[in-house]
């Protein structure tokens, strides 16, 4: 085998280690949102299946998997069944070009196979990385659009009507968001960006740095990912569920699937790029003084720090959820056109003005 | 416009309110009655399924007169009656109810079969796990209304409580 | 191996935009768009402009057949369901001026032929600075012009868009529900 089929290999078992840790993930979420939402209300959520309810998830996957699979008479059929499919999958495709720690590991395997195998914490480096975050994460409005216009329902047409508003709309100024972070670290390499934030030990996160687009890109990631306050694609009371209504079975729960990875998906993206990603203020400088033994295990230090970061802004977004009521729709198109837009740009503008500023100040041009 | 622009600035000012309270909420803990584990409490005059008492000597209070039955608006009672003999005794009269039947998909648990009822013999209890796997096993007879049937996993709360309980609001 | 890629890319490609044209439902007409988009993608990566590859993505595939879609479904699905047939002389000058456009480039290709490095950007020079950058450097110079009117032209578009949209019947602005004053 020669080393490009090896690394090819290597990126598959990588692929799909990442998807179904994500996935097994998402399984565990779902029972701390229920959970955390059950305790915001004063309930203490599912608490009767396996240890402290513990086991609730797994028995709602093999419910849904063992309910008929049904299509409706009247949908368009090849569309319909396509539809959940193209919302998980694009989810989970971002998840290819997050870095989860950053030691590269180095596999001695010269003797065995003639070269070594490097293996590395993240599945893809692209060096448009941001963009590549920015593409692949509007992808997930397809599944919606198309499972609403395939339902062939007037409740499932509105909500995917809606989505792909709302979607289009909170794209723009997510991306501005993310242009300012990106004139300021000079890079759309994402492993570049959370690089950039362990500057000063650790403590340039772009959070501080760039509070209005963190906020901004906060916010429109909720909307994007369809969150409470912003979950019109799917309000209950007017629109049944939305683009789900005709769903059932396995299909209804990958959409589920589709909407909680969606949110995990922001989550990691918000850590990695605003939140210094598997670092922590001061982390290098204690790994450097502990005993190598320690250092050895940096990379699990980080996946730790990184799951625990994304989690703790998983928690924000359900108490989120738990606290502002749903927005109405005319209130959300306005509040993205008429204040996050303008602001993200202005936000950009200033950005943009004082890194000119402060690169001729220290003669950088 | 200048109203928009106030708006914004309070927007976030309510936001963080709200999400305040529901912190608030969060740490004081769940209020949820678990119930199979823990009993549940109802309310003294909560109306629940019915039970026929007893008198202390253990007779039962029924005398199958049937005004139950007459008061019931649903008509979901049926009562058949026998004489008492001194073989045979159930109640300190001279009759009794043999067969005292109460359809529990029909019953509306308003309570006039207890007003119209002469001996106090029916009391509607606070028992009101009425499910059944059978719709027949919803027919409740006699020996399954007769006194002692109180199930352990109910607890009448006292006035006290239930004056404590107006202080429940959020204040 | 980058030849099968590509064959097996360029079939997929070639078949989802004939798929486009030929499909009388304008839903799966515009899948096969996206796919087609996607495909397109996939070449701008082979060629190593991953740059290009994404801006590919994120706006054709990610916001035009979107706003495809919105259309179509705003407007109904029977949007080309009335067809009567292939051959009218409207579609014969079309497929003459197809292929007048194809003869123009493919001659352009000919006699022009593009392979390797062009201008002063080495992939060396590439790998070092990031295409981002260099496409940036490039568009700010030398096609400045251009990109400032094309700025224009989207900038006409959205005045032009916001002017059809305005509502002459009402006094406020759209989308402004007049709200109770506290």
């Amino acid at each position: 085998m020669s080393q490009q089929t090896v690394q090819i290999l290597v990126d598959i078992v990588k692929l799909s280690i990442v998807a179904s840790v994500i996935m097994g993930i998402f399984v565990f979420i779902l029972l701390v949102e229920r959970k955390l939402i059950g305790r915001f209300t004063r309930r203490y959520g599912p608490n009767r299946v396996g240890p402290f309810g513990l086991l609730q998830s797994i028995a709602d996957a093999i419910k849904m998997m063992l309910k008929e699979e049904m299509v409706p008479g009247h949908v368009n059929k090849i569309v319909y069944v396509i539809a959940p499919g193209m919302a998980l999958m694009s989810a989970l495709s971002v998840f290819a070009v997050i870095p989860f720690a950053r030691d590269t590991i180095t596999l001695p395997l010269e003797s065995l196979i003639g070269f070594s195998v490097i293996l590395t914490p993240w599945v893809a480096d692209v060096n448009v990385g941001v963009l590549y975050l920015l593409a692949v994460g509007t992808l997930g409005s397809y599944g919606i659009i198309l499972g609403g216009w395939s339902s062939n329902n007037k409740y499932s047409l509105l909500g995917a009507l809606r989505t792909s508003a709302q979607m289009l709309s909170y794209e723009l100024p997510l991306g501005v968001a993310i242009l300012s972070v990106v004139v300021m670290t000079g890079t759309l390499r994402v492993t570049e960006i959370v690089e950039w934030q362990t500057q000063f030990a650790g403590f340039a996160w772009l959070a501080f740095l760039q509070p209005i687009a963190f906020l901004i890109f906060f916010i429109s990631a909720l909307a994007e990912s369809g969150r409470a306050p912003f979950d019109l694609p799917e309000t209950e009371n007017e629109l049944i569920s939305g683009f789900m209504t005709e769903y059932g079975a396995l299909k209804f729960g990958l959409f589920q699937a589709a909407e909680f990875v969606h949110a995990m998906m922001f989550c990691t993206i918000t850590v990695t790029i605003f939140l210094g990603g598997w670092n922590l203020p001061f982390l290098n400088e204690i790994l450097s003084v502990l005993p190598s033994p320690i250092q050895a295990l940096a990379p699990v230090i980080h996946v730790g720090i990184f799951i625990g970061k994304s989690l703790v802004v998983y928690c924000s977004l359900i108490w989120i959820r738990a606290s502002v009521p749903r927005m109405r729709f005319d209130q959300l198109m306005a509040f993205c056109w008429k204040w996050l837009l303008p602001i993200a740009l202005l936000n950009l503008l200033v950005t943009v003005f004082v890194l000119a500023i402060i690169a001729e100040l220290l003669g950088l041009w | 416009m200048l109203n928009e622009v106030k708006e914004v600035i309070t927007a976030p000012i309510e936001v963080a309110k709200a999400m305040g309270i529901t912190l608030k909420q969060l740490l004081r803990g769940p209020v949820t009655n678990q119930f199979p584990d823990e009993p549940a409490q109802v309310y003294p005059r909560f109306r629940g399924r019915h039970t026929l008492k007893r008198y202390e000597n253990g007779l039962e209070r029924c005398i199958g007169c049937a005004l139950c039955a007459a008061a019931c608006p649903t008509g979901c009672i049926y009562v058949e009656a026998a004489e008492n003999t001194d073989e045979d005794r159930h109640s300190p009269g001279e009759r009794y109810a043999k067969i005292y039947d109460i359809n529990m998909l029909r019953c509306i648990f308003c309570g006039y079969c207890a007003e119209a009822c002469p001996t106090e013999a029916i009391v509607l209890e606070h028992d009101f796990t009425l499910a059944e796997y059978d719709r027949w096993d919803a027919v409740y007879s006699k020996e399954r209304l007769l006194e002692p049937n109180n199930p352990e996993y109910l607890v009448v709360r006292d006035d006290e409580v239930f004056v404590k309980a107006k202080t429940w609001s959020n204040k | 191996m980058e030849l099968t890629i590509f064959i097996i890319t360029a079939v997929i490609s070639v078949v989802s935009a004939l798929g486009v044209i030929f499909n009388k439902n304008v839903v799966h007409s515009a899948m096969f768009l996206l796919a087609h988009f996607l495909t397109l993608a996939v070449f701008y990566f082979m060629l190593n402009a991953q740059f290009l590859g994404m801006v590919q993505i994120l706006v054709y595939a990610g916001a035009i057949v979107v706003l495809i879609l919105f259309v179509v479904m705003l407007l109904g699905e029977q949007l080309g369901e009335d067809i009567p047939r292939w051959v009218t002389p409207t579609n014969g000058v079309l497929v003459l001026l197809a292929l007048v456009l194809l003869t123009i480039v493919g001659t352009a290709v000919v006699e022009h032929p593009t392979t390797g490095a062009k201008g002063d950007f080495t992939p060396e020079l590439i790998q070092e600075h990031g295409q981002a950058e260099m496409i940036g450097a490039v568009l700010f110079t030398d096609y400045i012009l251009s990109v400032q009117l094309a700025g224009i032209l989207l900038l006409v578009g959205i005045v032009g868009v916001i002017w059809l949209a305005r509502n002459e019947n009402l006094p406020v602005i759209a989308g402004d529900i007049p709200t109770e004053e506290v």
